[in-house]
């Protein structure tokens, strides 16, 4: 257990450290790239944790396409980073006190947690041990069935998504040919070309 | 694992699949049908809202339980989800021709519409904390993206923005709360945390989570603490987004609201109420005193619909059958008064564009005098003057609040109405008496058809207020 | 528990020798590199003048649009992974209960795909 300690303190304070850099970096683009090493341990912290699907999902989702998101999004706005963010440290302390507060909040909240039998009795689905399944097949034997309420609900979010995004984002400039497959195919020659009889000194 | 691998009753169920189905089958014609379909659009969506409507109404009394108890139907739900659809299917109407002025022929308006309102009926229906938040989130991302719809004006955009990311934060919350409360009671289901509250398991862990998701819900309802987003959404986002923001979600909002209380954390109502009592108090009073000064009449709305769910809450607080009822019919009149001024306000065009400030209603009894008197019905309504609607939608939460033996806030709810007076009348001073401004050209058919269903129905309700005074004590009467 | 770690091992033995080498090649120019700084091999150079102004410039938001739908089907297979590994078990119900999400992201594809948002112009 003391290997498992040591992963947890490894993973734990580099976390914490590169989360520290995302907002004390001055170059943006660094920033993301520390979110990522963040993201990365989190998902060592998770594995630790036994919960090895989030862990995965967390690298799939949040490392390979939020993380690149971002950084479009931070290649994107032409904005002087450096400038704008000179001084966002001064707002550390009103930051600090929010964080404070919310660890305060933790604190007692689970100082006063006494796990009784009451609470483990109510689960819908507790978590069958790792010995016997994988967190993931445990995850896929009631989503798809147990909770398929919440799973097409998830579907029609991704939907909702899909069509904001592209009702936001999505504008055609004008005047771009494009090439259109099904017209080129349908082109005969008979529709194509013309003969035309040219008489002599009259042209057409 | 155990029983749930047959097809559950999806009977209760069925107007949120013709919703989503219909929402989907519309986005499919629209995309490949060419110009003709995506103009009609607007129109097949109010027959899908109106189909959705026909069949909550078609499964007729009792209570219904679906997906293992994450969603149910009862006559509460029901009372709700048709209010609902009715302001989707106005807020559509409103649109019509504004949308399609923008010659892009943008069909995908009332497709999230559409979308928007599934995600409203799942969280009216929501009895489990996933549910609500699935639900929450549906409804609240078509909204982010609807009030940014107008890519091109500056304001739409900061207003989507604005809404966007003080939406996720206030998600973020409510997540936050619910993770607590899941961890302490060991259950998401609203029945399961209500046995475990009652079972003494709580602590205050429990009460923090109860907090952070009221949190979350009063921004959704924009109660006051957490109201800063709606002045600057409202102004900012086109306006026939914003009449559908000041009406469907505000309803499914607060009913979700109203079934968490009630159903989730019943037993430690000792504990909410203060919140309750706190939040309609400084929404009343917002709502009251920071209208005073808006000239925009948009803005003016806003600090008006805060104020409003300042009084739906009196009714909550008072957490008795009687109060809900009174909540109930509040957020009936309130989104039949809403959707009329509205309406109002969407006609307000010259020929060079839109013009929202309350100054450019000068002398409207003189220009259009029916107008200008439905308006000001719709107004006296607002303020809470007899004997139109708005008198017994304010007169039902006050009456269960005294009744609950919380007489302060019946006080304080009837000096901040009377204050609250002043700012309708004074636009009912401009419109009467005031030198009169340029005409506006005149109103479109949709929007005289809502103003004069709501107005008929503010002024007459009196007369027979029966059908949803009772429908709504069944309601009511569910949750407990 | 230690069951479950002990199968990371080998992920743990790669993470050491990536940071071992990772180290070292970054530790060894300092080492053993000729060293001759000079500002001018830090500076810009651009056609023989000083850069004009800021690297940063305005990409197109359609970059965005790309990666944000890249997210959505990201996240739409990641339903699958469990799907697939309980496939076995979770019956007809499972299997048209998947079909049924396909079915709906099907729809914003096809939407996105008549919209042209998959076409770079």
């Amino acid at each position: 257990m003391t290997l498992a300690a040591l992963f947890f303190y490894g993973f734990a304070s580099v976390c914490v450290a590169s989360a520290f850099m995302v907002i004390a970096a001055r170059n943006p683009v660094h920033s993301v790239l520390f979110l990522i090493l963040a993201f990365v341990n989190a998902a060592g912290l998770f594995i630790l944790a036994g919960a090895e699907f989030l862990a995965m999902i967390l690298v799939v989702v949040y490392v390979g396409a939020v993380a690149v998101l971002f950084l479009f999004v931070v290649m994107m706005l032409d904005v002087d980073f450096a400038e704008l963010r000179r001084g966002s440290l001064t707002y550390l302390p009103v930051g600090a006190l929010v964080g404070v507060v919310l660890l305060v909040e933790l604190v007692l909240a689970l100082g006063s947690w006494v796990v009784t039998g009451g609470v483990t009795r109510n689960l819908a689905a507790p978590t069958p041990p790792l010995a016997t399944l994988t967190n993931t097949e445990a995850l896929g034997l009631v989503l798809y069935t147990r909770y398929v309420y919440f799973f097409q609900i998830a579907g029609i979010v991704l939907l909702v998504a899909m069509i904001g995004a592209i009702v936001l984002t999505l504008r055609h400039k004008p005047k771009v040919k494009r090439q259109i497959v099904a017209d080129q195919v349908r082109r005969t020659k008979a529709s194509a070309i013309e003969v035309r009889q040219v008489r002599p000194g009259q042209g057409l | 694992m155990d029983q749930a691998f047959d097809l559950p009753g999806l009977y209760p169920v069925l107007p949120e699949i013709a919703l989503v189905g219909g929402a989907m089958a519309l986005l499919m014609l629209a995309a490949f049908g060419g110009a003709r379909a995506a103009g009609a659009s607007n129109w097949l969506a109010i027959v899908v809202l109106g189909l959705a409507a026909v069949l909550v109404v078609a499964t007729g009394t009792g209570k219904y339980e679906a997906f293992a108890g994450s969603f149910v139907l009862d006559d509460f739900a029901r009372f709700m989800k048709i209010v609902t659809l009715v302001g989707s299917a106005a807020a559509i109407l409103l649109a019509q021709e504004s949308v399609g002025d923008q010659a892009r022929g943008q069909y995908e308006y009332s497709v999230l519409i559409l979308l928007s309102t599934a995600g409203m009926m799942v969280m009216i229906s929501a009895a489990d904390l996933i549910a609500l938040y699935l639900g929450l989130e549906l409804m609240s991302l078509a909204l982010y993206v609807i009030a940014a719809s107008e890519r091109d004006s500056l304001r739409s955009s900061e207003a989507g923005l604005k809404y966007f990311v003080l939406g996720a934060l206030s998600s973020g919350m409510l997540l936050y709360g619910s993770s607590l409360v899941y961890g302490f009671s060991g259950t998401v289901g609203f029945a399961g945390i209500a046995r475990a509250l009652a079972g003494g398991d709580s602590g205050i862990g429990l009460t923090i989570g109860l907090v952070f998701i009221f949190a979350g819900l009063c921004f959704k309802v924009s109660a006051v603490p957490f109201h800063m987003w709606t002045p600057d959404v409202y102004e900012g986002a086109p306006t026939y987004v914003t009449a559908f923001f000041a009406a469907a979600p505000k309803v499914a909002a607060m009913a979700v609201f109203m079934r968490t209380a009630t159903n989730a954390f019943a037993p430690i109502v000792v504990q909410w109420q203060q919140i309750i009592v706190f939040v309609a108090i400084a929404s009343m009073a917002l709502g009251a005193f920071a209208a005073i000064g808006q000239t925009n009449i948009k803005r003016l709305m806003a600090y008006s619909s805060i104020g409003h769910m300042g009084f739906a809450l009196v009714g909550l607080s008072a957490a008795t059958p009687e109060g809900l009822q009174g909540v109930a019919i509040y957020m009936a009149i309130y989104m039949a008064m809403t959707l009329g001024a509205f309406a109002c306000i969407l006609a307000m065009r010259r020929a060079d564009g839109a013009v929202e400030q309350i100054a450019d209603l000068a002398g409207l009894a003189r220009r259009s005098p029916t107008v200008a008197f439905f308006l000001a019905m719709l107004l006296f309504s607002l303020a809470g003057i007899p004997p139109l609607a708005g008198f017994f939608a304010k007169f039902y939460v006050f009456l269960a609040a005294i009744k609950a033996g919380l007489y302060a806030l019946a006080v304080i709810g009837v000096i901040t109405s009377v204050i609250g007076a002043y700012y309708y009348l004074l636009i009912i001073k401009v419109m009467y008496f005031d030198e009169p401004a340029p005409a506006f050209e005149p109103m479109r058919g949709e929007l005289r058809m809502v103003l004069g269903v709501s107005g008929l129905f503010v002024l007459l309700f009196f007369i027979y207020p029966r059908p949803v005074v009772e429908a709504a004590a069944l309601a009511a009467k569910s949750l407990f | 528990m230690n069951d479950l770690l002990q199968d990371y091992l080998p992920l743990a033995v790669f993470l050491g020798v990536a940071m071992a080498i990772g180290l070292a090649l970054l530790v060894a120019p300092f080492v053993v590199a000729y060293r001759r700084p000079d500002p001018e091999k830090l500076s810009a150079y651009e056609c023989g003048f000083n850069a004009f102004d800021d690297a940063r410039m305005k990409f197109d938001v359609r970059f965005y649009l790309v990666a944000i739908l890249f997210i959505i089907f990201d996240l739409e297979v990641s339903f699958l992974f469990p799907w697939a590994v309980a496939f076995g078990e979770l019956g007809w119900f499972g299997f048209w209960s998947m079909m049924v999400f396909l079915a709906v992201l099907t729809v914003g594809f096809a939407y996105e795909w008549k919209k042209g948002a998959l076409e770079w112009d």
